[in-house]
C-alpha cells in the first residue's frame, strides 16, 4: 500500500486495527485521545470510553481474559488510576493479548507532571515496548499483542507526546482477523487469591527470564553501526531520533524498542564494542541505570537534562558544544518582549459565568480546582481557585482541607470544583464522603455535557457513545441525590445566570455543612451550540461606556480596550453569552447580532 | 534542496488560526511530492486561545520530528506578537514570514500586560529575510476572516518554489465543503499575494 502521513496515534490505531484487536477502552487524555477517536473508525473492534483509566484498564482486561486481543490507552497520569489492574495482571497474565499504552508528556504540554512511566514496567513486572515514529507505532502494537499472547503477559506501550503527535510516513499492513482464544475457566491463574498470587510471582520472574532471553535477539532491539565505532549510543523512543539527528552516521547505535526486560547481552555486546558509550534518554535515567548495573560506565544523566523535553538542539549543546547556530544579523537591537498568551476559557465559555459569581465572594470563599477547561480559571483576571493536584481531587482535598482551615479559625467555605467527566472519573467517591461526613464543603458540578478540554470525548452523561450508538445518559443530579444529600442543599444553575448563579453560592456560603451546586450549560464549542449561536454578537455603546472596565474583569477574550475604547474587537468570536452585559453597571453594552 | 538535506519550517499563531490545517495540508503535499516528511503539533491546553507552534521538516530522510531555537529556515507568524515570540526559533540567514494582523491575549486586553510596539520596524532591524503577508486583511476582503490560513498557505506554496503539487485539490480535500470555495479562492490570492 501507498505511504501515508499518520500520527503516532493514528498509527497505534491502525496497528491494532491490523493486530485483530477486538476490544478497545480508554479514558481521555492529551496527548493519547486520539488513538481510541481513530480505531473506533475501524470495523470489528468494539471501542468506548471508560469513565476513568482504571475502568477502561479493567474493561480490556476482561476483554482478555474472555479471549480477545484487547487495547486501553491512557496518559501517563492516568496509568496511575489503573496502577491497581495493571500490577496484579502481571501476576495473572493474559488470554487474548493484552496492550496498555501509556502516553507520555515529558515538558508538560498538558499535564500537571512528566512522570516516565517506563519506570512501572519493572514495578508491575509486564513487557515493555517503546515505538519511536508512526510506522513503529503502526508495526510495533503489532508485535505487542504477538508478544502479549507469547510470553502470557500484558504489555506496556510507552509512548511521549511527540510520537503521540507528529505525522511521519506509515505504510499500511493487511489486518488480520479479530481471532477469538476459547475461554476456559483457570482459577489458578486468573482468580488472585492469595495462595494463587504466591504461585504466579514464582512464575511471573521466570517468564521475565525467559523474556530477557528472548529480549537479546527480539527484531525489536537492534544494533545500527556507524562509520565509527567510536562513539556508541544506547537509546529508545524519541530520544533515537533526535540522537540520530544529532550524531549521524558517525556514531553506532543500539537502538532499543523492547524495553523491559532490557537485553543483558545485547547491551553488553555493544559496549565492549564502542569505545565510548552515551545514554541517551529523555527523563529519568532508566537505561543508564541498567547499564551502570551491568558494570559499564557511560555518558548519560550528566550531560541529558532530566527535566523537560529532549530535541537535537539540546544534545548537540550538550555533547557538541560550538557557538549556537540563533540568531541573525549582528549587534542587532534589542527587540520588544511578546506579552504572555495563556490559553483562556473560551469567548462564551459558561465556566466563565460561574467564576465571575464566585470572583464576587472571594471574601468569603476559597476554590479548589481540579483538571479540565475549567483549570484555566485559576489565571487572573479570575483566580477562581487556589490549588489543583490531580483527577478528581477537589472534592475530597477539599474535606480536609475545610478541616485545617476551620481548625485555624479561616471562616471561608470552600468551593470545590470539577467538571461532569471529572465528576464521573473519579469525583463521585469524594462527593459520598463529603456528604457522609458531612463536610463544611460546596462542591460544584460544572457540567457543560462533555469531555471538552480534550476536544469533546463523550461522557456517561452524554446520549452517545464512542461508537455513535444511543446510550443511556447517566444523570448527575439523580447521582448526587442518591448521597442522601437532602435537596435544599443542592442547586441547579445556568453559570451565564449570573443572579441565579450567586444566589445559590450565597445559600452555600450560609449553609454550615454540605452543599452540591450544579452549574449546568454545554460547552460552546458543542457544533449544535456554535450553531445555534452563529450570528450573535454584544456590542459596546460608546455614548454609555464609562470606561470602568468591569467588562474586562470576566477575561473574555473577545471583548478588549482598544485606542482608549472598549470595544467587541471581534464579533466573529463572541458568542453574545451576555456576561458582560450582566456585569457592566452603566447598560452599556447590549446584542448586537439576532436577539435570543 | 541544495547544500543541506532537509528544511524546517514552524507556523506559530494563536489556537483558533488554523495553523495545524495548514501544515497537514502542507504535509501532505510534500509528501505528493516524494520528500520524507515530519510534521509536529502540540495540542491540548494550548488550543484554548493560547501561543500555538506546528513544525513541518521534510528532505531525503528526517529524523527528529521537532525543530528546537536556531533551527527553522522558515519561521510563519500568523499574528505579530507571536514572531517576536518565536523568533530564536528562526537560523541566521533563515526567512519570516509575518502577517502583521494583531491578537490581543487577555493580559493585554486586562491591561496587566501591553501589546508591543514597532513589531515589524524592529524584526525588520535585525532579520535579514523579513517578509510581510497581510494575509488576513486579505481574507477579510474576501469576507471569510477564518481563511487567513490559506491565504498564508499559498504565499508560502509560491515562496518554497513547491508548485508542482495538486495543491488546490489538497485544500479542497481537507476544509470543510461549505468553506471550500472561498477557500480555493484564499489560496490563489496568496499565490499571487506580493510580499515585501
Amino acid at each position: 500500500m501507498k505511504p501515508v502521513l499518520l500520527s503516532g496515534d493514528e498509527a497505534v490505531a491502525r496497528g491494532a486495527h491490523e493486530a485483530g484487536c477486538a476490544v478497545a477502552a480508554a479514558y481521555p487524555g492529551t496527548p493519547s485521545t486520539e488513538i481510541l477517536e481513530n480505531l473506533a473508525r475501524y470495523e470489528n473492534v468494539w471501542c468506548q470510553w471508560g469513565s476513568n483509566e482504571k475502568v477502561a484498564l479493567e474493561i480490556a482486561l476482561g476483554a482478555s481474559i474472555g479471549g480477545a486481543r484487547a487495547l486501553a490507552a491512557m496518559k501517563h497520569v492516568g496509568l496511575n488510576v489503573a496502577a491497581d489492574p495493571l500490577l496484579s495482571m502481571g501476576y495473572a497474565g493474559v488470554n487474548g493479548g493484552l496492550v496498555v499504552v501509556s502516553a507520555d508528556d515529558p515538558g508538560c504540554h498538558s499535564s500537571q507532571n512528566e512522570q516516565d512511566n517506563r519506570l512501572y514496567a519493572p514495578l508491575a513486572k509486564v513487557a515493555m515496548v517503546e515505538p519511536s515514529d508512526s510506522e513503529e507505532c503502526r508495526t510495533y502494537i503489532r508485535a505487542a499483542f504477538d508478544l502479549s499472547e507469547a510470553f502470557d503477559t500484558p504489555v506496556l506501550f510507552r509512548m511521549t507526546t511527540r510520537v503521540c503527535h507528529s505525522k511521519s510516513l506509515v505504510v499500511p499492513g493487511v489486518p488480520r482477523d479479530p481471532a477469538m482464544k476459547p475461554y476456559v475457566r483457570n482459577t489458578g491463574k486468573f482468580a488472585l487469591l492469595p495462595t494463587v498470587a504466591r504461585v504466579r510471582h514464582r512464575l511471573v520472574e521466570e517468564k521475565l527470564l525467559a523474556l530477557e532471553e528472548y529480549a537479546n535477539t527480539s527484531p525489536l532491539n537492534r544494533i545500527e553501526w556507524g562509520t565509527s565505532r567510536e562513539v556508541g549510543i544506547i537509546t529508545s523512543g524519541i530520544a533515537y531520533q533526535h540522537a540520530r539527528e544529532v550524531f549521524g552516521d558517525g556514531a553506532s547505535y543500539l537502538k532499543l524498542g523492547l524495553t523491559f526486560p532490557l537485553p543483558s547481552k545485547l547491551i553488553r555486546t555493544f559496549a565492549r564494542s564502542v569505545s565510548r558509550l552515551y545514554v541517551i534518554e529523555e527523563g529519568e535515567p532508566y537505561l543508564e541505570t541498567k547499564v551502570r548495573l551491568l558494570g559499564f560506565d557511560c555518558i548519560g544523566k550528566e550531560l541529558v537534562p532530566l527535566c523537560g523535553e529532549l530535541d537535537a538542539g539540546i544534545l548537540r549543546a550538550a555533547f557538541l558544544p560550538q557557538p549556537s547556530p540563533a540568531g541573525q544579523k549582528e549587534d542587532a537591537p534589542a527587540l520588544p518582549v511578546a506579552p504572555p498568551r495563556p490559553p483562556v476559557l473560551c469567548a462564551g465559555c459558561p465556566h466563565r459565568g460561574f467564576y465571575t459569581a464566585l470572583g464576587k465572594r472571594k471574601k468569603s470563599v476559597v476554590g479548589v480546582g481540579d483538571i479540565g477547561c475549567y483549570g484555566l480559571g485559576v489565571n487572573p483576571p479570575l483566580e477562581g481557585f487556589d490549588y489543583s493536584i490531580c483527577m478528581g481531587s477537589s472534592f475530597s482535598s477539599a474535606i480536609g482541607f475545610s478541616r485545617a482551615l476551620a481548625q485555624s479559625g479561616d471562616a471561608r467555605k470552600v468551593f470545590a470544583i470539577l467538571g461532569d467527566s471529572t465528576f464521573f472519573h473519579s469525583g463521585i467517591p469524594g462527593l459520598v464522603d463529603a456528604v457522609h461526613l458531612g463536610a463544611n464543603v460546596c462542591c460544584c458540578i460544572l457540567d457543560n455535557r462533555i469531555t471538552a478540554m480534550t476536544g469533546h470525548q463523550e461522557t456517561p452523561g452524554t446520549a452517545r457513545d464512542l461508537m455513535g450508538n444511543e446510550v443511556v445518559p447517566v444523570d448527575v443530579v439523580a447521582l448526587v441525590k442518591a448521597t442522601g444529600l437532602p435537596e435544599e442543599r443542592i442547586r441547579v444553575v445556568d453559570p451565564l445566570d449570573l443572579a441565579a448563579t450567586g444566589a445559590a453560592m450565597d445559600e452555600a456560603i450560609a449553609a454550615q455543612g454540605p452543599f452540591v451546586i450544579v452549574s449546568r450549560r454545554p460547552c460552546v464549542l458543542l457544533k449544535d451550540v456554535a450553531k445555534s449561536l452563529e450570528g450573535q454578537w454584544c456590542e459596546v455603546d460608546q455614548k454609555l461606556c464609562r470606561q470602568c472596565r468591569q467588562c474586562l474583569k470576566i477575561g473574555c477574550p473577545a471583548i478588549a480596550s482598544k485606542e482608549g475604547r472598549i470595544v467587541i474587537d471581534d464579533p466573529v468570536l463572541c458568542t453574545g453569552c451576555g456576561l458582560c452585559m450582566q456585569v457592566c453597571p452603566f447598560g452599556a453594552i447590549r446584542k448586537g447580532g439576532s436577539v435570543r | 534542496m541544495s547544500g543541506r538535506e532537509e528544511r524546517n519550517i514552524l507556523l506559530v499563531g494563536v489556537g483558533g488560526q488554523g495553523t495545524i490545517l495548514t501544515s497537514k495540508i502542507l504535509s501532505q503535499g510534500l509528501v505528493d511530492l516524494g520528500y520524507d516528511v515530519k510534521m509536529s503539533e502540540i495540542h491540548g491546553m494550548a488550543q484554548r486561545g493560547g501561543s500555538v507552534s506546528t513544525q513541518i521538516k521534510y528532505g531525503r530522510k528526517i529524523y527528529a520530528p521537532n525543530i528546537g531555537p536556531g533551527e527553522a529556515d522558515l519561521l510563519v507568524a500568523f499574528e505579530k506578537a507571536e514572531a517576536l515570540r518565536w523568533f530564536p526559533w528562526l537560523r541566521k540567514g533563515g526567512i519570516l514570514v509575518l502577517d502583521p494582523r494583531e491578537i490581543y491575549p487577555v493580559p493585554v486586553l486586562t491591561g496587566a500586560a501591553t501589546y508591543p510596539e514597532n513589531v515589524v520596524e524592529s524584526l525588520s532591524a535585525v532579520v535579514e529575510n523579513l517578509r510581510v503577508a497581510p494575509a488576513a486583511k486579505v481574507a477579510n476582503e474576501l469576507g471569510s476572516p477564518r481563511s487567513q490560513n490559506m491565504v498564508l498557505l499559498g504565499a508560502l506554496v509560491s515562496l518554497l518554489g513547491l508548485e508542482g503539487a495538486a495543491w488546490k485539490d489538497l485544500v479542497a480535500r481537507f476544509v470543510p465543503p461549505k468553506a471550500r470555495d472561498v477557500n480555493l479562492l484564499a489560496f490563489e490570492r496568496g499565490a499571487a499575494l506580493v510580499m515585501r
